[in-house]
């Protein structure tokens, strides 16, 4: 059996930490830990407490949600290192932060500030067109994006320990999140009812590593957490996320940018473990107010939809 | 050894690997999410998670007053992590306004190693258990910082740290048997679900 779990260590990172820390296990159980909850994005200390209180399983740190970035243009980068030590400091749960695809000094800031989880994130401009960041190397654990499951694998192969389909940050608009979702899962699909003498032109299709490929035709999974983002914006969403497969969702701009962020926090919770009960689905949605306003995402010309980012 | 029906409480968390786990030793395993599944088992898993979120969610789903019914009639329950936190009686680092289940007469800290940097694996010895080390992976875990009289460490780390402890029908770790293959402590636990 072959194992992909830990093909290196953390043990040549740029921060010291104890014996047996940053073993793949350990990084990719904190996500196995986060599954059948919600990730929210925060800007300040303010709104990582309103998450907290209303049932997030770990906040996002960042200085814009990405409704604001698309809204704002630029390039958005790592946020100001006061912001996510504050937040650090003021919940209890996981805080999440995001650097620039192949930024691995953004990481190496992230990492030292001992952020629970690294998300390498197409939300932000990208600093390498070329190169994804050397996870492996790093004792924090890696969240990235992926639209397609060779994407996921080539994510993992360079040690992600943790996979969000990406959607379409920012929007509103849960379609590009099913497509995500929809088509990692059926290439998972179609993986496992392959024999075992076609996975080696699999693995060439998907660009991944044979054994990867292999492994998850064995397991009918991926060996990380399946988490769904981009564009969920209110408890149907999530729920809908959770029956397509997913094991958690991430709500960005969803839950801040709307009437009343405490009670559709709770809501999208709720709907997110209650996911195959439409009653309590029903009761979750009602008296939320305004939902954020969004935008369909075929509006959005190619070139600013953030899915693309990452290859 | 497996006679009687084990619930794994699903609210959030890894209760599919407890699930596994029990499911693999034989044990006629279910989830549990509604006071209704949770009348219809014989011992009960609370999986690891986050504590504030399955406290907020056993209260929304009405399955807090049931959970601590059972608990107080001897339902035998085996607590990870989270778990652990949720059936101690006193918790530090909380939210102000947490509540656990309560049952185990223990005070436990959250989030105790730090932030995910500090988590890490380690074999721990436990002698309750037959045979070699416990190979424990501890994930942003609680420790016990005091064990009442009522209570009885069954793990420390090497720094005297308690990391496991029972009490009566119940058992938690700070640690996540389930993700590793161990599966001595639900072997443990299902006995204790069939004498109960």
């Amino acid at each position: 059996m072959t194992d992909t779990l830990s093909p290196r260590t953390a043990s040549d990172s740029t921060d010291a930490f104890g014996p047996g820390t940053g073993t793949g296990r350990v990084k990719r159980g904190l996500a196995e830990m986060l599954k059948g909850g919600v990730i929210m994005d925060v800007v300040d200390v303010e709104q990582a407490k309103i998450a907290e209180d209303n049932g997030a399983v770990a906040v996002m740190a960042l200085e814009r949600v990405p409704a604001d970035i698309r809204a704002q243009g630029g390039v958005a980068r790592m946020s100001d290192p006061d912001l996510i030590a504050a937040i650090i400091d003021a919940v209890s749960i996981p805080v999440m932060a995001k650097a620039r695809i192949g930024h691995f000094v953004e990481a190496q800031v992230l990492q030292h500030l001992g952020v629970d989880y690294i998300d390498e994130s197409e939300v932000l401009s990208p600093a390498d067109y070329v190169n994804h960041i050397d996870k492996w190397g790093f004792t924090s654990p890696f969240v990235c994006g992926a639209t397609n499951l060779g994407e996921a694998l080539r994510r993992i192969t360079e040690g992600a320990a943790m996979i969000r389909s990406k959607g379409e940050a920012g929007t509103g608009d849960v379609s590009e999140a099913t497509k995500h979702i929809r088509t990692i899962k059926g290439e998972i699909a179609a993986l496992k009812a392959k024999s075992p003498d076609e996975l080696y032109v699999a693995a060439k299709e998907l660009q991944a590593p044979y054994e990867l490929v292999a492994e998850v035709a064995r397991l009918g999974k991926l060996p990380v957490v399946l988490f769904t983002a981009g564009g969920v914006a209110t408890p149907a969403d999530a729920a809908m996320m959770m029956q397509l497969g997913a094991d958690g969702v991430f709500v960005g701009s969803g839950i801040f940018k709307s009437g009343d962020p405490a009670a559709r926090a709770r809501a999208i919770v709720k709907a997110t473990t209650a996911f195959d009960d439409p009653e309590a689905i029903a009761d979750a949605s009602r008296g939320l107010g305004e939902a954020m306003v969004g935008i369909n995402v075929a509006d959005v010309p190619a070139p600013h939809r953030l899915a693309s980012r990452g290859w | 050894m497996t006679r009687g029906r084990i619930g794994v409480l699903a609210l959030q968390g890894d209760f599919r690997e407890h699930l596994a786990v029990l499911t693999g030793l034989g044990a006629d395993a279910v989830p549990v999410r509604r006071p209704r599944e949770l009348a219809a088992v014989d011992g009960l898993v609370i999986p690891g998670g986050e504590s504030t979120v399955m406290d907020k969610l056993s209260r929304i789903f009405d399955l807090r007053d049931p959970l601590r019914e059972r608990i107080a009639d001897g339902l035998p329950v085996y607590g990870t992590c989270a778990g652990l936190i949720m059936l101690a009686d006193r918790v530090l680092d909380a939210l102000p306004d947490q509540q656990t289940l309560g049952g185990l007469d223990v005070q436990v800290r959250r989030n105790a190693f730090g932030t995910q940097v500090d988590s890490f694996e380690t074999d721990l010895e436990v002698p309750m258990l037959e045979g070699p080390p416990v190979h424990a992976v501890f994930i942003r875990a609680p420790v016990v910082t005091e064990v009442g009289p009522a209570a009885e460490a069954v793990a420390t780390l090497d720094d005297g740290r308690v990391v496991a402890v029972r009490q009566g029908n119940l058992l938690g770790t700070s640690f996540h048997p389930e993700i590793t293959g161990e599966t001595r402590f639900h072997e443990h636990f299902l006995r204790v679900v069939a004498a109960a």
